[in-house]
C-alpha cells in the first residue's frame, strides 16, 4: 500500500541508527507531539520492521501505513490519544 | 471498514481521524484495543520493567541499557539495579573500565582462530576490546555514552547496589551523575510489580 499523501507534522531521521536509537528518538520526538498530530520516520535499521509496530502498540499510538523506500523503511505513526510515555 | 460516530470512537488510544479515511479499524482490532486498555489499567505491572546489571564488560553493559532505554521509550516505568561488576557501567571511568575478553569466550567472532593460550597473551584484551568498539561503531551501533545519555534522558532510574559499591570501596563520588543507591529490598519493592524482570 502506497498512501503518500499522509501529511506529517515531524520528521524522525534515524538513518544509519542501529535498535535501539530509531525508537528512542521516536518517542522522545512524540513526546512533544499532540494527540493526533503524526510523524515520519525513516529507518535502516532492518528491525525496525518488527519493532515499529510493536512499539506503536506498546504506547497506544497508531501506526498510520508504512513501506520500504531506496532501501530504507518508511513509517507514518499518529499518536494517540491516551499516551503513555511519561 | 471505518469507525465512524459509533461511539466506540472512545476508547482512548486510538486516534481516530474520520474523514481522511487512513485510519481503518475492524471491529476485531477495536474489541482487542480495549481489552489491551481494560488489562492495562487494572494492571500495572504491564508497564514496569526491572534489570539487574551484574556483569562488568563492554559486550554485557549493552542488553541491560538496551532494554532499559527501550522499556523508558515504550513509556514503561524502567529500573537498572547495577550491582557486582555491574557497577562499571555507571562508573565515572566506565570508557576504560568496560572491556572485552576473547579469553575463554569461544562464541567471540575473531578474524583468524586462535588457541587459548594465544588469547591469554598480554595485549590481547586491549586489541579485542578495540575490535569490539570499531565493530560497534562500523554498524552504527550506539556507545555505552550515547545509551547512559538517553537513559537519563528518559528517566530510567539508575540504581547502584551499596552492598557492592562497599565491598569495592566505590564511593557515591566514583559515579556517574543521576545515580541512586539503594540495596536488594529496594531492588524487589520494584520487582515485585513489575512483569518484566531481568538478570543480565
Amino acid at each position: 500500500m502506497s498512501n503518500t499523501h499522509i501529511e506529517a507534522g515531524t520528521l524522525v531521521d534515524a538513518r544509519g541508527l542501529a535498535c535501539p536509537m530509531p525508537i528512542v528518538k521516536t518517542a522522545r520526538a512524540m513526546k512533544a507531539l499532540e494527540a493526533g498530530q503524526v510523524i515520519k520516520l525513516i529507518a535502516t535499521d532492518r528491525g525496525s520492521v518488527a519493532d515499529v509496530p510493536a512499539w506503536a502498540e506498546t504506547t497506544g499510538n497508531e501506526l498510520v501505513e508504512w513501506h520500504q523506500d531506496n532501501g530504507a523503511f518508511v513509517f507514518y505513526l499518529r499518536k494517540g490519544g491516551a499516551q503513555r510515555d511519561g | 471498514m471505518i469507525v465512524g460516530d459509533s461511539g466506540e470512537q472512545n476508547v482512548g488510544a486510538v486516534a481516530l481521524n474520520e474523514g481522511d479515511g487512513a485510519a481503518a479499524l475492524s471491529e476485531a482490532d477495536v474489541r482487542r484495543i480495549v481489552r489491551s486498555e481494560l488489562e492495562r489499567a487494572a494492571d500495572p505491572g504491564g508497564r514496569t520493567a526491572a534489570f539487574i546489571a551484574s556483569k562488568g564488560t563492554l559486550d554485557w553493559a549493552y542488553p541491560p541499557l538496551i532494554l532499559a532505554t527501550t522499556a523508558a521509550a515504550s513509556g514503561m516505568d524502567a529500573s537498572v539495579f547495577f550491582t557486582f561488576y555491574g557497577l562499571n557501567i555507571i562508573h565515572k571511568d566506565f570508557e576504560r573500565l568496560l572491556k572485552v575478553s576473547p579469553l575463554g569466550n569461544p562464541a567471540m567472532p575473531m578474524p583468524v582462530t586462535m588457541p587459548n593460550f594465544v588469547l591469554g597473551l598480554p595485549g590481547m584484551g586491549p586489541v579485542a576490546t578495540r575490535m569490539m568498539r570499531a565493530k560497534f561503531a562500523q554498524k552504527n551501533v550506539a556507545t555505552i555514552a550515547e545509551l547512559l545519555e538517553s537513559a537519563r534522558d528518559l528517566d530510567v532510574h539508575l540504581i547502584a547496589c551499596q552492598m557492592t559499591m562497599d565491598v569495592f570501596g566505590y564511593s557515591a563520588d566514583d559515579f556517574i551523575e543521576g545515580v541512586e543507591f539503594a540495596g536488594a529490598a529496594a531492588f524487589l519493592a520494584k520487582a515485585r510489580n513489575a512483569h518484566v524482570t531481568l538478570f543480565v
